[in-house]
């Protein structure tokens, strides 16, 4: 609390300090410095534009901050409690597994705010880092997800009909790297990583899990560390020293990176008031005490002197960058091939024409191919009827061949039909005939006289539907008995005995 | 308010979408310092502010600039008889840089005398327009390089103050409707009723309500807009403001002794009119209005309304503008596409281009 206090105090005395020399009110006198073409001016007068900074400050607490904090480190080395103990809040987070196949980030965004500032911290962790037994894919991730933020800013500037000011910015203003406490040297992954992500993004690197080492081992770790990222070459963030308010106190925190710090939201009780820290059998490890341990440094350089110029470096250093090299790529360059300058208007135009004709053709082509296609299908349906026409056709011919034989053979059948009866009734004639003479058909008589009564003799079968039969059947009856007309029966005679 | 009809807001608040929870802060943290990061950033920096004065000769333009800034910015002209009028508009810019308690500010005043001057005013807005476009156009070819620096050097048109003579009785004249019918679209325009000293205080209310319902008949929405009010406090703020335009000022850049003060004002037979009297004139109000309170929200304004509704008027209609002087004509293609490139498709084409190219990219 003090230090705060402290600081707000150092700037209202450095702002003391300027005004002190200043005259309020001025004979008419203008001190004409010529330079760039514009000239200095004394004012007789207060006109009040001091209150420009202020109605910055206030458009922008209007507005709202945005902060984007990317954490990179092993799982379990402690990034989670470090963010809690940072914005001293119990963010939601569960614990995550070591067995993920691939190195995934998780961003999550909250809103804070602190009197009348509203800030919307987006938190990215990297879950899985340095988990898996082949860790060459560890860092790509990272640098994908670093680059897509930096797209998407950078398509909303491309488009013609833009809102740039309600954009919610989500590039990473800073990463913090963690290390774990080993007290010997980087790992091989950290220098990897922190290589490929130096260029596009504000480093912090961190010691986690400082309350491991003891202080001495500390001090060579921290040199170690530091020759280590120097001799290869890897740019982490400095701390900015060329404004006077805060360049002391940024040099000095220059040399104690990078922090080691120890993150606790657990409360313990010293002395008399209850702090953050971690307690162990041989003592008490307090988070916000300097002397435990540098969190108390990194809270105060990273949100309450840095924050304005960790955003800043952030979009006109590693975005400005990103831009340009994406730009290049597209093809897009500021001078010509005979080095007039070139618009990026013109090429956009040029452009413009070429992905034009290229589209033509695009389309001609997948214009023909579409023709083609249906063609293709039309002969394939063509095909497909006349086959079945064809079974059709055969079809229709098979059945007609059947019906012929089945005429035919009802023919025969009818034919043998008409014979059976006209053999049928010569044979009664010739019985009738038979009768007349005495001598053969006594038996008969006889056989008749034994049986008195009735006889049936069947007629005739009627097979054959009643159009084609009308005439033959009446003619070979010839004495009228009824024939029911139609269907198949058999006509019985009731015969008296003859 | 329909919140439909209103263009996109420069500042607009935080829209507070239900994915992201508010969390509570157990103590203090400090991110409020992040407040004090930016002033001294900005102070760092400096300030620009461009402001354009817009009237005929003799209204007291530059005594009007002088009295704001408190400074001989210009050499206040006084009629001069072997003088002859300028034929066409000649547009002046001087820059001076300000400074007051560590705030420095880089002024531009651009004058404009001639304007209005001539028998046939027709189109004499021309080069006013010409020169706030040329002054968007040069920010945006600085925007859209590959390499682009730091900090763009902005010489945009913040403030357009347009005085209008004190005439008592009439409405605008069709000069003054026609002109602030074409700037409202392209820049902030505050209008001032000029050399108020010649009105009683009736006549002055009388004519400021005349000028008002002629700005509602046709349309004119000068500075400050009632579509870009954020919330609650801004539109009772403005509507106050609002109410009293055009304000009726009068300018002077000579000190005389008034009960023992010594205070800007004219002296005539029948007395000193002192500028920074609110009950002689309104000129206070103009200078809060343009510097004290609402300097960030006119640059604002411009930057991120009239500039854009330029950069996409530029990007849509790029291929029928006629071509500037650093052009390069481009050679004809080697097939000769067989649709002939129209306006309308295209236009809506080219965003969706950058991405899908990028998409290929990807």
């Amino acid at each position: 609390m003090a230090s705060e206090v402290a600081r707000h105090l150092l700037f209202q005395s450095h702002m003391a300090a300027k005004t002190a020399g200043m005259p309020s009110q001025l004979p008419d006198s203008e001190q004409n410095q010529k330079k760039d073409n514009t000239r200095s001016l004394t004012m007789s007068g207060h006109v009040g534009f001091e209150s420009l900074p202020d109605q910055l400050v206030n458009r922008s607490i209007q507005q709202g901050f945005c902060f984007n904090i990317l954490c990179v480190g092993e799982t379990g080395i402690g990034k989670s409690t470090l963010i809690d103990t940072l914005f001293n809040t119990n963010f939601e987070d569960h614990e995550s597994s070591h067995f993920y196949p691939h190195v995934r980030l998780k961003a999550q965004t909250y809103e804070l705010q602190e009197s009348n500032v509203h800030l919307k911290l987006t938190i990215v962790n990297t879950v899985g880092f340095g988990d898996q037994i082949n860790k060459e894919e560890s860092y790509q991730p990272i640098v994908d997800y670093i680059d897509a933020q930096f797209e998407a800013y950078l398509q909303e500037e491309l488009k013609i009909k833009r809102s740039l000011f309600n954009y919610h910015d989500s590039r990473i203003h800073v990463c913090l790297y963690f290390i774990s406490p080993t007290g010997h040297s980087l790992k091989t992954l950290d220098l990897l990583t922190m290589k490929s992500l130096d260029s596009k993004v504000n480093i912090i690197p961190v010691i986690a899990k400082a309350d491991a080492i003891s202080k001495t081992e500390l001090q060579k770790f921290k040199i170690k560390l530091m020759s280590e990222l120097v001799s290869n070459g890897v740019q982490i963030y400095q701390f900015p020293t060329d404004d006077e308010t805060i360049a002391k106190i940024n040099a000095s925190m220059n040399g104690h990176l990078p922090f080691a710090v120890v993150g606790s939201m657990d409360e313990v009780k010293v002395g008399n008031k209850m702090v953050k820290a971690r307690q162990y059998p041989w003592g008490i490890v307090q988070v916000e005490n300097e002397n435990h341990c540098d969190f108390v440094k990194l809270r105060e350089m990273l949100l309450c002197t840095n924050m304005e110029d960790l955003r800043d470096q952030t979009h006109t250093r590693h975005y400005e960058l990103y831009r340009r090299c994406k730009l290049e790529e597209l093809g897009f360059t500021d001078v010509g091939p005979e080095h007039e300058p070139l618009s990026l208007q013109e090429t956009y135009e040029a452009k413009r024409h070429e992905f034009y004709g290229e589209r033509q053709r695009k389309e001609e082509e997948m214009k023909q191919t579409f023709v083609q296609r249906v063609k293709e299908k039309e002969a394939m349906l063509k095909e497909a009827e006349r086959e079945l026409q064809a079974k059709f056709e055969h079809l229709k011919r098979v059945h007609q061949e059947e019906r012929i034989k089945l005429e035919e053979k009802r023919r025969l059948l009818e034919e043998e039909i008409i014979a059976f009866s006209k053999k049928k009734a010569t044979s009664e004639i010739h019985q009738n005939q038979s009768f007349m003479v005495p001598g053969s058909s006594l038996r008969k008589d006889k056989d008749r006289k034994k049986e008195p009564g009735y006889r049936f003799e069947l007629l005739c079968f009627d097979v054959r539907a009643c159009e084609t039969s009308d005439g033959r059947t009446d003619t070979e009856e010839g004495r009228g008995a009824p024939r029911p007309r139609g269907g198949l029966g058999s006509v019985w005679r009731r015969s008296q005995g003859l | 308010m329909d919140p439909l009809r209103q263009p996109p807001s420069p500042c607009s608040s935080r829209p507070s979408s239900p994915r992201t929870p508010s969390c509570e802060m157990l103590g203090y943290v400090g991110i409020e310092a992040v407040l004090d990061q930016l002033k001294i950033k900005a102070m760092k920096m400096g300030f620009e502010f461009n402001i354009m004065v817009v009237g005929q000769s003799g209204l007291g333009k530059s005594t009007m600039v002088n009295t704001l800034f408190k400074s001989k910015m210009w050499k206040s002209t006084l009629p001069g008889l072997g003088v002859p009028t300028p034929k066409t508009l000649q547009l002046q810019s001087v820059t001076h840089v300000i400074e007051e308690k560590g705030v420095k500010l880089k002024l531009t005043v651009t004058d404009t005398p001639g304007f209005g001057d001539q028998i046939n005013n027709d189109k004499c807005w021309d080069p006013i327009l010409g020169y706030i476009n040329e002054q968007y156009e040069r920010y945006l070819q600085e925007e859209i390089l590959i390499t682009r620096q730091r900090h763009i050097p902005d010489t945009r048109v913040h403030c357009c103050v347009y005085f209008v003579p004190p005439t008592g009785h009439c409405s605008l004249r069709p000069l003054d409707i026609e002109f602030l019918q074409r700037l409202c679209q392209t820049v902030n325009v505050v209008p001032v009723i000029a050399r108020a000293d010649s009105l009683t205080i009736e006549e002055r209310e009388a004519f400021r309500r005349r000028i008002q319902h002629n700005l509602r008949t046709h349309c004119i929405e000068v500075y400050p807009q009632k579509c870009f009010d954020e919330d609650i406090n801004d539109r009772i703020l403005n509507s106050k403001i609002r109410e009293r335009i055009p304000f009726a000022v009068v300018g002077a850049d000579r000190e005389h002794l008034v009960n023992g003060r010594c205070v800007l004002g004219r002296k005539t037979k029948w007395g000193i009119i002192e500028v920074e009297n609110m009950a002689h004139c309104e000129f206070p109000l103009l200078r809060d209005l343009l510097i004290r309170t609402h300097l960030q929200d006119l640059k604002d304004i411009t930057h991120n309304v009239h500039y854009e509704n330029y950069r996409v008027f530029r990007l849509n209609k790029s291929h029928v503008l006629p071509r500037g002087p650093g052009w390069v004509n481009l050679a004809p293609g080697p097939a000769p596409s067989p649709a002939s490139p129209q306006a309308t498709p295209r236009t809506m084409k080219v965003c969706r281009w950058t991405q899908d190219n990028s998409d290929d990219e990807y």
